[in-house]
């Protein structure tokens, strides 16, 4: 197999310890945890649930983009070890000084008693040494509770645990350390393998194109975040892996004053501040979005390709308007995102074509958007209804009519899928006409039949997507959100608050 | 005074021999010098460690060469008959060398802890789905993983019962029925002025250790084998190895340095991957592993009993009980395992911290086609007080009362201070003195005006506070299983080794007893080498469960240090020509009047003279008796206390939570850490907090566990624990004559965590005063808003 032959690598190449490992031979779908564990037999690490929900897998791979070296914490039980390709990987093993001295959080984790146990510890000391290194000012509560979202312990509740991350991260924060220059990476495809199982890293969207229009079986994996459960819990195969994460400018951003387009392999990491800035609601949707380790790793792409049904970015990127921009081979089209969903995990995606880039329109003025995310657990847990709000309000004051409204869900069908009879009950109506919010409260039965499982049941889902539209339209017509929410308070009148 | 020794290296006083070092003098500390070990803050003995993830947990150790992995074979049915097993491809796949089957055990197909109705690898019929029903052993996890899912078993089903109604309706029970109580209550409930009853549905936990289930076994020569087990309870572990081996108990040792979490998952359930690693050790000749997957270890092993409450009440309008009938029907799942003393437990805490008049208190083991549940935190406890909790919030809620002052009114006090199974509370003026003040500190009474203001507003958001005691009982209700061993050796260079029967699962124990033997020697800490857990060692021990460990273990390993110390200062004695009872053991040193030496030199000079350095203790807890029978006696040495405040928001379009603020004020006598007893406490209550909110098990209706991984059964996270948590350890010394008068931590701050779920219940309150809130446990958002919907006031 040579796409380019002249530009071909049939190793993968990271950084450990100071050294260039160079890696063949591997089972596509091996993991960068069990790299660590089992061959170079650093177990430092930790398998906690080997799906990348605890959090005791945690390392921080360190790679350059952009000219400049980034720091980012990630679940190596489900990141596929040809992922780790031109990044140092950086273990708990690797953190304190060659005399023995601990780092900082290392050493703060001791004063304050944050380890009992000690199996979730390096998850722990791996997602703070990543704050440490990357927070820019002095880290709080908040900061501190995100930066911890995806590491779970079971015996201290947390409350040393957070001491010790505003100790070591907090004002008197030390230096951050520094860290050898990452070797230039070349921009050569990375084809390790054979014909029938491989793992493929395409450095272009001509290479990627060609190679996946060859190989239709293949898996695309940008993040892995939900690919790597295939292999770890599945137990899938998956001879044949190609990886997006080094085919340039697939990760572009580009905006103007009507959208921003995300490059389908934007992590959803990058992807945050991009989104806040359209709305606070989409910047709290993506704090509590998986983890800072799913977030580094997954990408927006990814979330809308999968097509999952209760994918939390697909509901509120439809309210907004957006399109999916596909590619096969040197064909590109547009699909409205609510087309492209078009039954539980089949979406709008032929063979061989793959997701180029998420364009979203941006909430001008007169809109007004709001998206709440429902579950058992506030961070880190998957929805049980997501809801997104988008209205366009014409007039002033007591006079405020709804122009247009695109109202989503997530969790109430088996894809997400707008609410067509409660749209159509509040278009024309005033903001302020409570009948016509009771026809489209009334209209939610009519638009979904949602399912009972393990996270809600149907009767539960009904009754909070109602209420999620009567708390949208509540806020909107004027409500504070400090009466209306528990978290992800709005600042008063929000650029698009309406 | 024996100064003729020849080059001993003795440290004298006035030295006239040729001492190591120069002579040192230190004039003897007064006596009122407190304990120097005991009482202070130390950090985990692996917090180092820890932090460099250089602490090896059994899925670290070096494999031996030639290890094999082991994985498990499942049943896709809850119940039924096995037709058949085709296990072809299973034998064919690649990396495979053995698959393993019931005919392949040479001893008992019996891995209970007691009754003999558990199987290591199931034989004729399935009882519940995922049960192991046979295994296979590959060179690699991977390929074992994948080649146990090729089986193909047939199974003649049956309908499984899956809840306690299902099996309440068969009326199948793991164990016979079982009751208590006091004075005739049907009276009691009659003669009183008001009366009510209610349901209470309490869900169970996973326990969500961060290790998972693992164990590797090695086999030695003649039939020995080694099995390395994250276990509570290695001697369980050995035995029932034995069992299933059908060897002898000496050719086992079971041996554990540290678990990554328990909680009690690990005190009987982590038998059955031993021994099955033991088995394929023996049918392969090789070393074999086990370590579950986190899926799998949910389907597999067992987690707290979930309850179905009905009880029934009578009372003043002043909120004050008359009686109390309660049945408490627990879900035991398949087979008893530990379902005996856990419901017991639950029993004896149906009280939690109230006196009742009149009791009546049944209790029914129901059998279910579910994984068999087991120890967690609490081990029963919890279930049997958040019901009395949910009870005395009717009373409030009927009586328009504070429910904290319906609590005051039925505290335990003198005169009212018997249990319901006739056992004395000794230290009412504690309980009263850690509630009340606890009310101030929190200042309740502000906040509860602030709080009806708030939620007199209306508004979907409504806030709660509640304010619970915990009285929990502190021994094991199986009286044998309070007893200790340990061995302690001192070497000649003055380092020491400790052993003893208690494991570390996080708790902190090896660093508490190292903390004793550190006191005993007058050495520091550095100098007490901890040792792994190994029934080589300490033999015929108990689990470390009940919250014992440190009470039992730390007594233990006092009397062992104490027995090497007296025979030391026996030495100094003679070598000073003073009274034993005059040498005292500070600072590394030993001395008398104006002598002195290095304790190193001390052990020295003992071994020269041919004293032995070594020692084994026992302890056995004084003064309980229970007679279960008769439902009479002294089940425990004594009571552990506290109490916690919470307040909360709730969101009623949604259920949505968070606890705002939690107080804490807890008693754990004069703590031998301070640090690891906070610690305890802190995370006692959140892991309390989960089982009570976020964390839900669901089965369906054939019996297969839905929320089987992290991605689907929720516990806390940093940001569910308040920035405002202020936890307090209440100023005592225990009165019964504990290890240092210290009190056992390890659950009872599980408990403290009833005040989330009772400050949940009182913001809803608000939505329908006087009426009993209808919430079950866990208060995740769906049931908080269906018990919204049914007071009328959710929409």
């Amino acid at each position: 197999m040579l796409v380019h032959p002249w530009l071909m690598r049939e190793v993968i190449r990271l950084v450990r310890r100071g050294r260039t490992v160079e890696l063949s031979g591997f089972h596509p779908r091996t993991t960068l945890l069990d790299w660590l564990r089992l061959s170079e037999r650093s177990t430092g690490t930790k398998e906690g649930c080997a799906e990348g929900d605890c959090g005791a897998c945690t390392v921080v791979l360190r790679r350059m983009r952009g000219g400049e070296a980034v720091v980012e914490p990630v679940n190596a039980c489900i990141l596929f070890l040809g992922q780790a390709d031109g990044a140092e990987v950086l273990t708990v093993e690797d953190l304190a000084a060659a005399d023995g001295t601990l780092h900082p959080v290392q050493q703060a984790m001791v004063d304050t008693h944050g380890s009992q146990c000690g199996f979730c510890t390096p998850g722990i000391v791996m997602s703070l040494f990543a704050l440490h290194e990357t927070a820019p000012g002095p880290a709080d509560r908040q900061a501190v509770d995100d930066a911890l979202a995806g590491n779970l312990c079971r015996c201290t509740g947390y409350r040393p645990i957070a001491d010790a991350a505003m100790k070591a991260c907090g004002p008197e924060k030390a230096a951050p350390r520094a860290m050898p220059a990452l070797p230039a990476d070349a921009a050569e495809d990375v084809f390790v393998g054979d014909e029938r199982s491989f793992f493929a890293a395409p450095a272009s969207e001509a290479s990627l194109s060609k190679l996946y229009a060859k190989h239709p079986d293949a898996v695309l994996v940008a993040g892995a975040t939900d690919v790597g459960l295939w292999a770890t819990k599945a137990l899938q195969d998956l001879p044949k892996l190609i990886w997006l994460g080094r085919v340039a400018d697939l990760d572009a951003v580009r905006e103007d004053g009507h959208v921003l387009e995300l490059g389908a392999t934007l992590s959803h990491a990058r992807a945050l501040p991009l989104l806040a800035g359209l709305d606070p609601d989409l910047g709290e949707l993506m704090r509590r979005f998986g983890s800072v380790q799913v977030r580094a790793s997954g990408t927006v792409g990814g979330n809308i390709a999968n097509g999952s049904p209760i994918g939390d970015l697909a509901p509120a990127l439809i309210a907004l308007g957006s399109e999916v921009e596909l590619r096969r081979g040197d064909k590109i089209r547009r699909v409205p995102m609510e087309n492209f969903f078009i039954a539980y995990r089949q979406q709008d995606r032929q063979p061989g074509e793959f997701v180029r880039a998420i364009r979203i329109n941006r909430p001008g003025p007169g809109h007004s958007f709001r998206c709440f995310k429902v579950s058992k657990r506030f961070d880190e847990d998957i929805s049980a209804v997501m809801g997104a709000f988008h209205f366009v309000i014409a007039g002033e004051g007591a006079d405020r009519v709804i122009r247009s409204a695109r109202i989503a869900y997530g969790g109430m069908a088996g894809i997400p899928k707008r609410a067509a009879l409660a749209e159509s009950a509040l278009i024309g109506a005033p903001l302020a006409d409570q009948g016509a919010w009771g026809f489209a409260l009334e209209a939610i039965v009519g638009d979904f039949s949602p399912l009972s499982d393990q996270r809600a049941s149907a009767s539960y889902r009904l009754r909070v997507a109602r209420n999620l539209l009567l708390k949208a339209l509540t806020e909107i017509a004027g409500a504070p959100t400090s009466r209306t929410r528990i978290v992800g308070h709005r600042p008063l009148e929000a650029a698009h608050g309406g | 005074m024996a100064a003729d020794l020849p080059g001993d290296g003795l440290t004298r006083a006035e030295g006239s021999g040729k001492p190591a070092r120069p002579p040192e003098r230190h004039a003897p500390r007064p006596a009122e010098d407190g304990p120097a070990h005991v009482h202070r803050a130390y950090p985990h003995d692996s917090a180092h460690l820890h932090v460099q993830g250089a602490a090896a947990y059994l899925d670290d150790l070096r494999e031996p060469e030639g290890t094999l992995h082991v994985a498990v074979g499942m049943s896709p049915k809850a119940r039924g008959r096995i037709v058949s097993m085709d296990l072809s491809a299973v034998e064919a796949a690649p990396g495979v060398v053995r698959v393993v089957t019931a005919a392949d055990i040479p001893g008992r197909n019996d891995i209970s802890p007691a009754l003999g109705d558990e199987t290591l690898l199931a034989a004729d019929t399935v009882a519940f789905h995922g049960q192991a029903v046979f295994a296979v052993a590959a060179t690699t996890r991977d390929a074992a993983r994948r080649a146990a899912r090729l089986g193909r078993i047939e199974i003649a089903e049956e309908t499984p019962s899956v809840s306690v109604d299902d099996a309440e309706r068969r009326g199948e029970t793991v164990l016979p029925d079982y009751a208590f109580g006091r004075g005739d209550v049907e009276a009691a409930l009659g003669a009183s002025p008001r009366r009510l009853e209610g349901r209470l549905r309490i869900g169970g936990q996973e326990h969500f250790y961060l290790e998972g289930q693992a164990a590797l076994a090695i086999p030695g020569e003649d039939g020995e084998i080694l099995v390395h087990s994250s276990t509570q309870h290695p001697t369980e572990v050995q035995h029932v190895v034995a069992r299933v081996l059908g060897i002898a108990d000496a050719q086992v040792t079971c041996e554990v340095r540290r678990m990554g979490g328990a909680f009690g998952g690990k005190e009987s359930q982590a038998t059955q991957w031993a021994a099955l690693a033991a088995l394929a050790a023996r049918v392969t000749g090789r070393p074999c592993k086990v370590r579950l997957d986190r899926d799998d270890d949910f389907a597999l092993t067992g987690k707290r009993h979930d309850f179905r409450v009905d009880y029934r009440l009578g009372f003043h309008e002043d909120g004050r009980l008359d009686a109390y009938s309660v049945d408490f029907l627990a879900r035991c799942g398949h087979s008893a395992d530990l379902s005996q003393g856990v419901v017991d437990r639950t029993m004896f805490h149906a009280d939690n911290s109230y006196f009742l008049p009149a009791a009546r208190i049944a209790s029914r083991r129901l059998k279910t086609n579910t994984v068999s549940n087991t120890a967690f935190r609490g081990f029963g406890g919890p279930q049997g007080m958040l019901a009395i909790e949910k009870a005395l919030d009717d009373v409030a809620r009927v009586t328009g009362r504070d429910p904290l002052d319906v609590r005051l009114a039925n505290l335990y006090a003198p005169g009212r201070d018997v249990t319901p199974y006739g056992m004395e509370v000794e230290e009412t003026d504690t309980l009263h003195a850690i509630v009340t003040r606890l009310a101030e500190t929190s200042r309740y009474r502000d906040r509860r005006a602030e709080i009806d203001a708030f939620n007199g507003a209306g508004g979907w958001l409504r806030k709660g506070l509640a304010l619970t005691p915990v009285k929990f009982g502190i021994s094991f209700t199986l009286t044998h299983l309070n007893q200790a061993g340990a061995l302690v050796h001192v070497y000649t260079d003055g380092s020491v080794q400790l052993n003893h029967g208690g494991t570390e699962m996080g708790q902190g124990l090896y660093r508490k007893v190292a903390q004793v033997v550190a006191e005993e020697f007058g050495i520091d800490l550095a100098k007490v080498r901890i040792t792994a857990t190994s029934t080589g060692k300490v033999p015929n021990t108990s689990p470390t469960a009940a919250s014992a460990g440190s009470d039992l273990n730390g007594m233990a390993a006092k009397v062992a240090a104490g027995t090497i110390r007296a025979r030391m200062a026996g030495v100094a004695a003679a070598l000073w020509g003073v009274g034993e009872d005059t040498i005292r053991f500070r600072d590394n040193l030993v001395f008398a009047g104006n002598e002195s030496m290095s304790f190193a030199d001390l052990a020295r000079a003992a071994h020269q003279q041919r004293v032995q350095l070594s020692a084994t203790g026992f302890y056995r807890t004084p003064s309980i008796t229970w007679d279960r029978a008769r439902a009479t006696g002294r089940p425990f040495y004594y009571f552990a206390y506290g109490a916690a405040c919470a307040e909360i928001v709730v969101d009623t379009l949604t259920g949505e939570n968070r606890v705002t603020r939690v107080d804490i004020l807890h008693d754990v006598g004069a703590s031998l850490n301070p640090a690891i007893d906070i610690g305890q406490i802190e995370g006692g209550f959140v892991q309390g907090m989960g089982w009570l909110t976020t964390e839900e098990l669901v089965y369906a209706p054939d019996g297969r566990l839905l929320t089987h991984a992290p991605a689907t059964y929720k516990i806390p996270v940093s940001s569910d624990v308040p920035a405002d948590f202020r936890t307090l350890l209440y100023p005592n010394s225990a009165r019964a004559d504990t290890i240092y008068r210290s009190k056992a931590v390890g659950e009872p701050p599980l408990m403290l965590a009833n005040c989330v779920f009772c400050a949940i219940a009182d913001a809803l309150a608000s939505l329908n005063p006087g009426e009993p809130v209808p919430l079950d446990a866990p208060a995740t958002p769906e049931a908080i808003l269906k018990a919204a919907v049914e007071l009328g006031g959710g929409r």
